[in-house]
C-alpha cells in the first residue's frame, strides 16, 4: 500500500467532521472518495495533505508513519506528494511558467537552466506551451486546470491528491477533466485520490471506490462491488438520478394538471 | 465586567506572543528559504520604487511648511539664522522616520496586507504548504529582510528632500541667505542625531512590515467577517495598527535615546 489512513478524527470546535476514518490506497491506482457535500470530503484529503492536522489516527505513506511535527519527513511527504486544489490555487501574480517552476525552484537542489526545462517540459505535455508567458487570469478554466496539474506533476510525485477537480463544470468539460487525469495517471503513473460528487463518472475511471459519510467510510471496494451494493445508503447515493426521476413522476402524478388560461 | 477585561487581556497577551512567534519564525526561515536574495531584491522594489513618488512628495511638503512656520516663528525672536537647524533637527530626529513610516505602511503596508489576505483566501499559502514550500519563508522573511534596508533609505530620501523644501521656503522665497541655512543645518546635526533616525527607520519598518504580514497572513482567522471583508478588514488593522504603533515605538525609542 502506498497510503495507508487508519482512524483519523477532525473537529472544528464542537462539530466533528471526521470521526474515524480509514482508507487504503495501493500503488499507482485511481482511488475515489465519494460523499455528500459537507460531510468533510475535502478536510479529509486535507489531513492526507498536512494542511489540515488530524486530532487522532495514523497516516502510514509507503510504509512510514507520517509525522506532521517532523520537517524532514514532512518534507519528504511533500516531495513525494502533490495537491490539486478545487480552485486550483495557482499564483496569480506569477506567469504559467514561474508556477510551474516554483515547485521546482523551492524545493530542489535542480540548476535554473534544468528548472526551466523540466517546467517547460510540463507544459508542452499539458499542451501549455504556447501559454507559458500568460497569466492564469489570461487561461480558461480548463486551461487553469490543466496548469495546476502542470505544477503537480513537475516534481513527478508518486500520489497526487485532487479535491474536487470537476465542481461547477459542466458534463463535456467534467469529462474531458476525468479523461486528462486518467490519461497523465497511465502517463506518469502516479497513485491518484480523488475526492468527487461525479458518481457515474468514477465508477469508470476508478480502480477502488470509498463512501464517507457521517464522519467515517460507509464503503470501501472495487466499483463493480460498489455498482452491486444492497447497502441503503450506498444505493441512496448511486442512484440518486433514479430517485429523482422517480420523484419527479410522482410528484407529476399526483398533482392536478394546471388549466391552459392559468 | 472583570471577566470581561480579563478575557481581552488574556486575548491580548495571546496575540502579542502570535505575533512574536511570526515574526521569530519568518526570520528563522531565512535559513532555509532557496533563492532568497531574488525575493528580497522583489520586494525591496514593491517598499522601494514603488513608494518613491510619494516619500518625494510628501517630504518636499513637510519641508516647505517646516521652513515656513520655521521662518515666521523664528523671525519674532530675530533668530531665522536657526532656521536650519530647526528643520534638519525636526526632520532626522522625528518627522523623517515617523512621516516615511506612514507613507510607507499607507501604500506598501496596505498593499501587502491585502495581497497576503487574498493570497490566503484563494488557497495559494495552502499551495506553498502542501508543496512543502515554507510560506513564510517564500512570503514574509524577504519582506522583512528588505524593510530594514529600505525604510532607512526611504527615510534619508524623506530628510534630504525635506531640507531641500525648508531651504526653497526659507531661502529661495522668504530671503535667508541660503549659506546661514546650510551652516546652520550642518551644525545642528550631530551623528548621533543620524543614527537615532536610521534606528528609527529599521525600527518602524520590522514593525510595520511585521503587522501588515501578519494581519494579511491570518486574514482567514478574523472573526467578525469572511472572504472579501475579512481581507478588507484584515488590511484596515493592519495599517490602523501599524499607524498607532510607529507613534508608540516612536514615543518609547525617543525616550531611551534622548
Amino acid at each position: 500500500m502506498l497510503l495507508e489512513v487508519q482512524g483519523i478524527t477532525k473537529s472544528f470546535g464542537d462539530n466533528a467532521v471526521l470521526t474515524g476514518v480509514d482508507l487504503h490506497v495501493p500503488h499507482g491506482r485511481v482511488v475515489t472518495v465519494l460523499g455528500r457535500s459537507g460531510t468533510g470530503k475535502s478536510v479529509f484529503l486535507k489531513c492526507l495533505a498536512g494542511v489540515e492536522r488530524p486530532d487522532a489516527g495514523t497516516i502510514h505513506f509507503d510504509g512510514k508513519a507520517l509525522d506532521v511535527d517532523a520537517p524532514a519527513a514532512r518534507a519528504e511527504f511533500c516531495r513525494r506528494c502533490s495537491f490539486l486544489f478545487q480552485h486550483n490555487a495557482l499564483f496569480d501574480s506569477l506567469t504559467a511558467l514561474e508556477n510551474v517552476e516554483l515547485p521546482l525552484e523551492q524545493t530542489t537542489d535542480l540548476s535554473a537552466a534544468e528548472v526551466r526545462k523540466r517546467s517547460l517540459e510540463a507544459l508542452k505535455q499539458l499542451e501549455l506551451d504556447t501559454h507559458a508567458d500568460s497569466y492564469p487570469s489570461q487561461l480558461s478554466g480548463g486551461m487553469q486546470k490543466r496548469l495546476a496539474l502542470a505544477r503537480a506533476i513537475v516534481t513527478r510525485p508518486e500520489l497526487v491528491l485532487f479535491d474536487e477537480p470537476t465542481a461547477g463544470l459542466d458534463p463535456l468539460r467534467r469529462n474531458a477533466v476525468f479523461e486528462m487525469i486518467v490519461k497523465y495517471q497511465r502517463q506518469f503513473g502516479f497513485t491518484a485520490v480523488i475526492v468527487t460528487h461525479d458518481v457515474a463518472e468514477v465508477l469508470v475511471i476508478s480502480d477502488h471506490v470509498a463512501l464517507l459519510d457521517g464522519g467515517s467510510m460507509r464503503f470501501a471496494g472495487t466499483p463493480e462491488a460498489f455498482s452491486t451494493s444492497t447497502d441503503r445508503f450506498v444505493c441512496d447515493f448511486r442512484d440518486s438520478t433514479l430517485a429523482l426521476s422517480r420523484s419527479i413522476a410522482a410528484l407529476r402524478q399526483s398533482s392536478a394538471p394546471l388549466p391552459l388560461n392559468s | 465586567m472583570v471577566r470581561s477585561v480579563g478575557a481581552h487581556s488574556l486575548s491580548l497577551v495571546r496575540g502579542l506572543g502570535d505575533f512574536a512567534v511570526f515574526t521569530a519564525q519568518s526570520f528563522r526561515s531565512a535559513l532555509t528559504t532557496r533563492k532568497l536574495f531574488r525575493r528580497v531584491l522583489r520586494a525591496a522594489f514593491e517598499q522601494g520604487a514603488r513608494c518613491l513618488p510619494v516619500i518625494l512628495i510628501v517630504g518636499t511638503f513637510t519641508g516647505l511648511v517646516l521652513g515656513l512656520q520655521g521662518y515666521h516663528v523664528l523671525n519674532r525672536f530675530g533668530s531665522e539664522s536657526l532656521l536650519g537647524a530647526l528643520v534638519s533637527l525636526s526632520l532626522v530626529r522625528e518627522l523623517g522616520p515617523v512621516l516615511a513610516a506612514l507613507m510607507l505602511v499607507g501604500q506598501a503596508g496596505s498593499a501587502l496586507a491585502a495581497e497576503l489576505g487574498i493570497q490566503r483566501n484563494s488557497e495559494q499559502i495552502a499551495a506553498l504548504e502542501t508543496m512543502g514550500v515554507s510560506s513564510h519563508g517564500y512570503l514574509i522573511t524577504p519582506r522583512l529582510i528588505s524593510a530594514l534596508f529600505v525604510y532607512p533609505m526611504q527615510t534619508a530620501l524623506f530628510v534630504a528632500v525635506g531640507l531641500w523644501g525648508g531651504w526653497l521656503s526659507g531661502s529661495m522665497l522668504l530671503g535667508l541667505e541660503p549659506g546661514v541655512y546650510w551652516a546652520s543645518v550642518e551644525r545642528a546635526v550631530e551623528p548621533d542625531d543620524v543614527m537615532e533616525c536610521f534606528v528609527k527607520a529599521a525600527v518602524f519598518g520590522l514593525l510595520t512590515v511585521s503587522l501588515c504580514c501578519y494581519n494579511g497572513f491570518n486574514a482567514h482567522r478574523c472573526k467578525t467577517a469572511t472572504g472579501a471583508r475579512a481581507v478588507s478588514a484584515s488590511t484596515t488593522r493592519a495599517v490602523v495598527l501599524s499607524c498607532v504603533t510607529v507613534l508608540a515605538a516612536d514615543y518609547v525609542i525617543t525616550s531611551f535615546l534622548l
